[in-house]
């Protein structure tokens, strides 16, 4: 019985599979607190698409995929934050244009070569169980940088985020703030790409941070249920995906969509009866 | 007193649009100054210019003998008009006065006992104590108002931005507010504060100007509106009295 719970665990591929898993699923649900609380759901699917010409560009140079991937998702990042400045365009506009634009030149680069082996398929839909050594320590190396730059600006990120205008009249730098997290969004999306893919990548960034916000109206709760929930889901579908046979990215957008349903429902039940919510 | 704001010849567009031409302006410490003007006529414009959120096309503006960015993070405390935020947003009142700390604290410093007791104190000073652990979108217009102006406080700011903070707010929160403000004003601060209301104009400002791109008046309250310079503009006052009357009422009903 203990020796099938633990079957997964035998082969060192699944081993690294469940580490890229952990980090990346509470990675993800952490930043994500501040894509939803920002309102940028959409930020997680553009910076992903836009990666995309990265990896063609890297491919055609002989270059590691990941740095290409890096290279354009941060450029695309703060292009989406200078565009939205300078055009005076929504946030949202400006991403669509941008990570229309870069997938776009990512097809129509790779269309030009008359024959290429870059795994679509692994990047599209994330291929957690090709996870090697080398990208394990990439992945920890910027996750722990990431982490560390989030605990460094909590507070001027989290008055930004609220009240950006008053933030920045008080004297704290919400331009540069709001680059930072850009940049580091850009990262994050790319520490992901091998584990869940191109595709599905904005699901860690958007459900655990809205599952949370179903669940608490205070923000450092908001902020350890979402790494929590982002954490758990991202194992448990990972090893779901090992005895149903399934794409493990996948298995893991299920889960913590599933999750999402059922903090929302019970959110329903609760408030009918909460002596807290009566309105006065 | 020494001077806190000092605007000279200060032209702001918008798009091309004229905003503001041309405006002087000077503000002492322990003063209040009042802005009035119809919608539209900058005055919200006026007050972004010198929290610094806005670069003027023209002329200069100086806080503290410096330009506004320029000075030491906490130094201008702005109070928008409320709807400017998501009151959804995961805060209850005392997250949100607390940010006031914010930009005086540095990274990784935790929150120190002098940080929790000038908070406390704020909620205190606009009578917002009892509502610390309510979150934010469970308040009236004058409760997040006053949510608002306790963050400013608890700040600690050497500059009062006050944008129509009586807006939308009842009889009794205004004269809480009128006294309160006047009370810093009493110690020191300089407040610059946009309204729509006359009526109290005498009772708030040590000064009075009537802005609408260009400013058309300035001095004491009372001579001010005697001088019949905001003649167009009463009428905007009145049909806004109304307005706020109705205003009034919904936020009795929410209290």
């Amino acid at each position: 019985m203990i020796d099938a719970l633990l079957a997964p665990f035998q082969y060192e591929f699944m081993q690294r599979a469940f580490v890229a898993a952990l980090v990346v699923g509470t990675l993800c649900s952490t930043i994500g607190t501040y894509v939803v609380l920002r309102k940028l759901s959409f930020i997680g699917d553009g910076i992903a698409h836009a990666s995309f010409a990265g990896i063609v560009i890297a491919y055609l140079r002989g270059m590691d995929y990941y740095v290409g991937a890096a290279i354009v998702a941060v450029l695309t990042a703060l292009g989406i934050g200078y565009v939205t400045r300078r055009a005076k365009v929504s946030l949202d506009t400006a991403i669509g244009v941008l990570f229309t634009g870069a997938f776009a030149l990512g097809v129509f680069l790779m269309s030009r070569l008359p024959t290429y082996n870059i795994d679509l398929q692994g990047f599209l839909f994330g291929n957690i169980l090709a996870v090697s050594r080398a990208d394990i320590v990439l992945i920890l190396v910027l996750a722990a940088l990431v982490f560390a730059v989030l605990i460094l600006i909590y507070r001027p990120l989290l008055y930004a985020s609220f009240d950006p205008v008053v933030a920045e009249a008080s004297g704290i730098p919400v331009p540069l703030i709001d680059y930072v997290l850009l940049v580091l969004l850009a990262l994050t999306v790319v520490i992901s790409l091998e584990a869940v893919g191109i595709v599905l990548v904005a699901a860690l960034l958007v459900t655990p941070a809205a599952t949370a916000y179903q669940l608490t109206r205070r923000f450092r709760r908001m902020l350890a249920l979402s790494a929590l929930i982002g954490a758990i889901c991202a194992v448990a579908g990972l090893y779901a995906s090992y005895y149903l046979h399934a794409a493990s990215g996948a298995t893991i957008v299920l889960l913590v969509t599933l999750v999402f349903f059922m903090a929302m429902v019970s959110k329903r039940y609760r408030v009918v009866g909460s002596p807290g919510r009566t309105t006065e | 007193m020494a001077i806190a704001v000092r605007a000279r010849d200060l032209t702001v567009r918008y798009d091309g649009v004229l905003a503001l031409d041309r405006v002087n302006l000077t503000l002492d410490e322990g003063q209040a100054l009042g802005i009035v003007g119809p919608n539209g006529s900058g005055k919200s414009t006026l007050l972004k210019a010198v929290a610094g959120l806005i670069a003027p096309a023209g002329g200069s503006i100086h806080v503290f003998d410096g330009a506004p960015r320029s000075q030491p993070p906490g130094s201008i405390a702005y109070v928008p008009q409320v709807e400017a935020v998501d009151w959804s947003f995961p805060a209850n009142v005392y997250d949100v006065v607390a940010m006031g700390r914010f930009p005086r604290m540095r990274a990784l410093s935790p929150f120190s006992k002098h940080d929790r007791e000038v908070v406390d104190a704020a909620l205190e000073a606009l009578h917002i104590g009892d509502l610390r652990n309510r979150h934010i979108s469970q308040l009236s217009g004058g409760q997040q108002q006053r949510a608002f102006i306790a963050r400013a406080i608890a700040q600690e700011p050497r500059l009062l931005l006050l944008d129509e903070p009586t807006t939308g707010v009842d009889a009794a929160t205004e004269e809480a507010l009128r006294e309160f403000v006047r009370g810093l004003v009493a110690h020191g601060m300089p407040v610059l504060m946009t309204t729509h209301d006359l009526e109290r104009a005498t009772e708030w400002f040590d000064r009075l100007m009537v802005v609408d791109r260009r400013v058309l008046a300035e001095g004491a309250p009372a001579t001010v509106l005697e001088s019949g310079a905001y003649a167009g503009i009463r009428e905007h006052a009145h049909t806004h009295g109304h307005l706020r009357t109705d205003a009034i009422q919904e936020h009795a009903e929410h209290d």
